[in-house]
């Protein structure tokens, strides 16, 4: 893991002292982070319980939602998970979950 | 010219561990759930700094302990790290503007030290300044470090908490990634793309077997960017 981890994070560098990147390449390669991203967030709202769960009633669903809007308005990292815990914990308080 | 040079340089480092001020809580509640799943998992404290230590990679690792919590296979882990951190290539890749007349033990150095939050710091820093490697440095060792430490932490609570669940704390993950995502979303495809993937991880993660979903939902959505990508250019 981490060899693999260091090679993706000094191949590029290490090519890039000799070519130029494309327009298209890199056109193409804004969507691997978005699609990481993505791929973590969606299972972690949506089925926390290992199972889909589209309600009120998953606190990760609505604490997301919550969020991606506090996320959205002040880009602060530590602000947004704190929110987004304290939702959880008080959904969970008010539904006994 | 020498003093004055070294006066200078701790300046940008300085600077460097001053912007991530505003990241430090986020980080720490990421590493501290990092730390406390991983306890969970089975994962000594050893085992589990070391992995902060020599991989440090937020999302791989957490990646990681999920796998070997369902039991994956080493492959599995080792493919999903590969198609994980392939996103290192590009920013990386988008670094490399700035970055390609340093020395290479420098960009070794900085290369090893990259990471989501690192990147984005440097690249909105040497979008409108100089570009220097003290500052660079003094943001990503300031992660790097603050990361060990809290990893450490998370660890040393594991051993006396129960479940990260109990407390939300493993809501810190897809916050952190929420907080991350939303600035790099600039147009239309973009969110298309974002909820395909998002569907097909959820239904590969319903219907496949382990977590051969997160591989194989980066490698269809970033395919299907890239063709609407072509499309659009047509």
């Amino acid at each position: 893991m981490a060899a693999l981890t260091f090679f993706a994070r000094f191949a590029s560098a290490m090519i890039l002292r000799r070519v130029n990147t494309s327009e298209k390449w890199n056109a193409l390669m804004i969507y691997i982070p978005i699609t990481v991203f993505t791929t973590i967030i969606a299972p972690a709202l949506l089925m926390p319980k290992e199972r889909l769960d589209v309600s009120i009633q998953n606190e990760y669903l609505v604490a997301g939602l919550v969020s991606f809007f506090f996320a959205y308005k002040t880009k602060n990292l530590g602000g947004t998970v704190i929110i987004g815990i304290s939702v959880i914990l008080l959904l969970r308080f008010a539904f006994g979950l | 010219m020498i003093s004055l040079r070294n006066l200078e340089l701790p300046s940008e480092f300085r600077d460097g561990l001053k912007a991530i001020a505003p990241l430090f809580l986020g980080v720490a509640s990421f590493a501290i759930a990092y730390g406390l799943l991983a306890r969970k998992t089975g994962l000594s404290l050893l085992n589990l700094t070391l992995m902060s230590l020599l991989v440090f990679a937020g999302a791989s690792q957490f990646v990681a302990i999920s796998l070997l919590i369902s039991g994956s296979s080493f492959l599995l882990i080792l493919f999903t790290t590969f198609v994980v951190n392939s996103r290192y290539f590009l920013m990386s890749a988008s670094l490399g503007t700035y970055t390609r007349k340093w020395s290479i033990k420098w960009q070794a150095v900085l290369s090893f030290l990259l990471s989501d939050e690192s990147y984005a710091m440097t690249m909105s820093r040497f979008a409108g300044n100089v570009a220097d490697k003290y500052y660079q440095l003094g943001v990503s060792l300031g992660l790097y470090i603050e990361w060990l430490v809290f990893t450490i932490i998370g660890g040393l609570m594991g051993s006396f908490f129960g479940d990260p669940q109990t407390f939300g704390l493993d809501f810190a993950l897809p916050a952190t990634f929420i907080v991350l995502l939303l600035p790099i979303i600039r147009n239309w495809r973009q969110v298309t793309v974002c909820i395909i993937t998002g569907t097909l991880s959820v239904a590969g993660s319903l219907f496949l077997p382990t977590k051969w979903y997160i591989p194989i939902a980066i490698v269809l959505g970033t395919i299907i960017g890239g063709m609407l990508e072509l499309w659009k250019q047509k």
